[in-house]
């Protein structure tokens, strides 16, 4: 059996940052596996503007952003298994994956999950009616047309106005198609205010908030859908069904991280962000084996997807090089107003901790509060706040020596 | 073309029929109206080997039901089709429905079923601990079984093929001459082909068949059936298939894993209009979801990962319908093949050829026929060394293609080129499961429409989901 230092499950945005955060740490025996022929993960069919602008200061596509990190790890002369499948992580940390020359197995003192994410499928929505071609989710539409150069279709309605949805919206528009509409069953949309401006707004593409697709007709290709306004329990409204005619049905719904290996090696998944249990270093409940990226939590964008691989890559570098965290153990606890907070645990030392949270739902000004029993540990006010942007509060190392037990993020509105 | 006998459709019954024919010196061909085979019920239902205690004594569902567990589970062996002899449990919820279990129970006895046993509900949630405790006595039928009914239904009709069996797709009868020698039967796309003997095996369109041919004695009611599929994760919820007594709709609300490993929901019973009424309603799904929660109330219906909908043919007599024509000579109606027809299906074929023997077909047997099926999922239960072997001879099986279900190139390729062909998506996705798992295509779609592109000289633009006018793209940018 082959072995290395630390291996990488994933060559996309999070596996890249993680292998180069490593590498700089100190391990040099890092290998990289990634299942397409060049790294780069889904930014290889982001191929509009938008990256980078936190992370590099500069305005970058995803080809041009995955290009930066793909460069830094070829400076380095880390090893990379493109066209490379892992098939299985065992919980001593052997990796079992395939390509073409075979089955290789390695041992690994570390592991860093980055297997990113996938989109939720029609099956999952149970929406009614037929079964027909032309329903896509808007990521495959996406590589269909940006990496495989064919029009998925001329008239198209959008489910969903998540990120990748928004952008598809813009790019069928560019490429010709007429969209008619892009359909939110909750009464705010969860992606990012400026795509709704530069995607639809910019475009005449009509939002329609509290509505759905109700049914599916066509019985060889898409021939139309009913739409619906929703309930208070999301549930079609008979009286407001309309029918619009179209030949293609993106979904924009949601991202689920893939972590089906993590559970394959017994680790413990959290219920809410469908990610690892993780601490500050983004190890998981099994030492040595780290995640990041969008396999731990769904990111919005890919600047913070680097960000927390540099930690994973860092935490993982300390752990092969012995440098192992010890110390009371102290949870994190959404409260009012909060979905999650992540990392799920904090082993105590005296550094200061960011915690990342997303909220329940959109709120005006609010007042977000770190608290450890009575002590309040940080404030932080904000003008406003959507479960679609990620939020990001630090305790500095002198208030997390107040911590105990159980830290609490809440927010009230100011 | 002429040939000797003609099979009208390419379902799981037809397929058998097929390939029990294929043992003899006749020329026979298989005409399917759709792109592929197992494109009516026997793509979606529930995939049960029923033990045989339902139907009514001394019915042809009943005599086929208890001769076909046996044949099928002996036939999916040479065809290579996972199965696996699960056993199923009937559970009634409270006094008032005990007495449909003894009823049940009896009737099984009467047809020969052996090894059932009425069990108590505390007994039963001793080997299925996920059953409700509302569960108060169960009949037990431990030679019941789950296979895949399209991978059957392929095997069956390639098996066929790789015996000189003919298939001729997107074939939709549009009218059948009969004169002295037989029957000429045209299509829809202006296809002729012409035959002695006529076997009508068309599931929901069986009536329609035998009226075209001059046989008008039947009327099939389509009734469709919704099922929710869950994902692999879910698959161990059961073991065991778990049934609620039956209604006057059919076996009611089943839980149950698949031979592939999912959990499967399902079917509600709804009468339809016609057999292309496969839509998924949002009654049927709150039916589903509300009657299997009463038999597993811990079944995560969050781990849906898709829905589809069977059409089942049946009659108002409720029995099979299998027989020679009273009205045309050369013709055999084989239907209103609704449950149990999966388990019947290789008894029924068996019967036909019967029938065709007594009608005066001579049976002269090949010598040279082979009943057994390559393994189309060997690679997949290979030991690591193994496939570590088998991919340096062979690199395209160490590419993954399906990252959900863990398929390769080599594996979708070698679908594409036996018999019966893949060529659309769903072709392949019933073949090799590429597509059928939690993220349904959504990742592995571009790749698969290249190789289907590839493998038939067509292009990109020219792949559908499944034949017809159901293309994935419209054109190259």
């Amino acid at each position: 059996m082959l072995k290395c230092d630390i291996a990488i499950i994933g060559g996309g945005p999070a596996g890249m940052a993680a292998a180069c955060a490593a590498y700089d740490a100190g391990v040099k025996d890092v290998i990289v596996f990634d299942r397409e022929d060049e790294m780069g993960g889904i930014l290889r069919q982001c191929i509009h503007n938008g990256f980078g602008l936190h992370k590099l200061g500069k305005e970058l596509t995803g080809p041009e952003y995955a290009a930066v990190y793909a460069n830094m790890v070829k400076e380095r002369g880390i090893k990379v298994y493109t066209n490379t499948t892992v098939l299985k992580l065992s919980n001593d940390k052997v990796v079992t994956a395939t390509n073409t020359d075979g089955i290789l197995k390695i041992k690994a003192k570390a592991v860093i999950l980055a297997m990113g994410c996938r989109e939720r499928s029609r099956g999952a929505l149970n929406i009614c009616g037929t079964r027909p071609a032309g329903i896509y989710s808007a990521g495959t539409a996406q590589k269909l047309i940006n990496c495989e150069g064919y029009m998925v279709g001329k008239r198209v309605v959008i489910l969903g106005s998540g990120d990748i949805g928004l952008i598809m919206a813009r790019r069928m528009s560019l490429q010709g198609a007429k969209v008619e509409a892009v359909c939110e069953i909750m009464s705010y949309s969860g992606g990012l205010t400026r795509n709704i401006v530069q995607c639809l707004e910019d475009y005449n593409i009509p939002l329609y908030l509290s509505t759905t697709v109700a049914e599916i007709h066509g019985r060889e290709r898409l021939e139309g859908v009913t739409i619906a306004e929703v309930d208070a329990n999301r549930q079609p409204i008979e009286s407001t069904k309309r029918y619009i005619p179209c030949d293609t049905l993106l979904l924009s719904c949601g991202l689920i991280p893939e972590n089906e290996l993590t559970t394959g090696a017994g680790i413990k998944i959290d219920r809410i962000t469908s990610g690892a249990v993780v601490d500050q270093n983004r190890q998981t409940e099994i030492e040595g084996i780290f995640a990041c990226g969008n396999v731990l939590q769904v990111h919005d964008l890919v600047d913070y997807v680097s960000d927390e691989a540099e930690i994973a890559g860092k935490g993982a570098a300390e752990y092969v090089m012995g440098n192992k965290t010890s110390g009371e153990v102290i949870v994190t606890k959404a409260g009012n107003g909060v979905r999650y907070v992540l990392p799920q645990r904090i082993v105590k030392n005296d550094e200061s901790v960011s915690l990342f949270l997303r909220v329940t739902k959109p709120f005006g000004k609010v007042k977000f509060t770190v608290k450890s029993g009575d002590e309040v540990l940080a404030t932080a006010i904000r003008l406003k706040a959507a479960p679609g942007e990620m939020e990001k509060l630090t305790v500095k190392a002198e208030k997390m020596a107040f911590a105990e037990k159980e830290i609490t993020v809440e927010l009230e509105e100011v | 073309m002429n040939y000797d006998i003609i099979i009208a459709g390419g379902g799981v019954i037809g397929g058998m029929v097929a390939r029990e024919l294929s043992k003899y010196n006749l020329s026979v061909c298989i005409l399917e109206k759709q792109n592929d085979v197992a494109m009516g019920a026997s793509k979606a239902n529930s995939g049960i080997i029923h033990g045989g205690y339902d139907p009514e004594p001394n019915t042809l569902k009943a005599k086929m039901n208890s001769r076909g567990v046996e044949l099928l589970y002996k036939a999916a062996k040479e065809l290579n089709v996972p199965f696996k002899q699960n056993g199923s449990m009937i559970c009634a919820f409270g006094k008032a429905e005990e007495s449909e279990v003894h009823n049940l129970y009896n009737r099984g006895i009467e047809n020969n079923i052996k090894e059932m046993r009425i069990i108590s509900g505390d007994e039963a949630r001793k080997i299925e601990p996920a059953l409700s405790d509302e569960v108060s006595l169960v009949l037990y039928v431990p030679t019941a079984g789950i296979i895949c009914p399209y991978k059957l239904t392929i095997a069956a009709i390639g098996n066929a093929m790789d015996n000189g069996v003919e298939l001729i797709r997107n074939f939709e009868i549009c009218n059948i001459k009969k004169n002295d020698s037989g029957f000429i039967i045209t299509s829809t796309n202006g296809q002729e082909v012409s035959a002695k003997y006529l076997i009508n095996c068309a599931g929901c369109h069986g009536d329609k068949v035998a009226k075209l041919a001059g046989d008008g004695e039947f009327e099939i009611i389509p009734r469709a059936g919704e099922y929710l599929l869950l994902d692999k994760a879910e698959g161990s919820t059961v073991s065991h298939t778990i049934f609620q007594v039956p209604s006057a709709n059919g076996k009611g609300i089943l839980v149950t894993p698949t031979a592939d490993g999912n959990l499967l929901t399902g079917p509600t019973a709804a009468v339809v209009e016609s057999a292309d009424n496969n839509e998924i309603t949002p009654e049927g799904i709150k039916t589903v979801i509300d009657l299997a929660k009463r038999s597993v109330p811990e079944i995560q219906f969050s781990k849906v990962i898709t829905s589809f909908a069977g059409v089942r043919s049946s009659e108002k007599n409720g029995d099979f319908i299998i027989e020679a024509s009273k009205k045309v000579e050369g013709l055999v109606n084989v239907a209103a093949i609704d449950s149990p027809g999966l388990t019947s299906c290789v008894a029924i074929a068996e019967y036909v050829t019967e029938i065709l023997k007594n009608m005066g077909v001579t049976l002269n047997a090949k010598e040279n026929w082979v009943g057994n099926r390559a393994d189309t999922e060997a690679f997949n239960h290979m030991t690591d060394d193994e496939k570590d072997a088998f991919i340096k001879q062979n690199p395209a099986y160490g590419k993954i293609v399906c990252r959900c279900e863990s398929i390769t190139e080599g594996e979708i390729r070698a679908a594409v080129r036996q018999n019966p062909k893949a060529l659309d998506m769903d072709g392949v996705k019933r073949r090799t499961r590429s597509g059928m798992g939690r993220c349904q295509g959504g990742f592995c779609s571009p790749y698969v429409m290249r190789i289907i592109a590839e493998e038939n000289g067509i292009k990109m633009e020219d792949v559908t989901k499944k034949g017809g006018a159901s293309k994935m793209v419209v054109g190259r940018m």
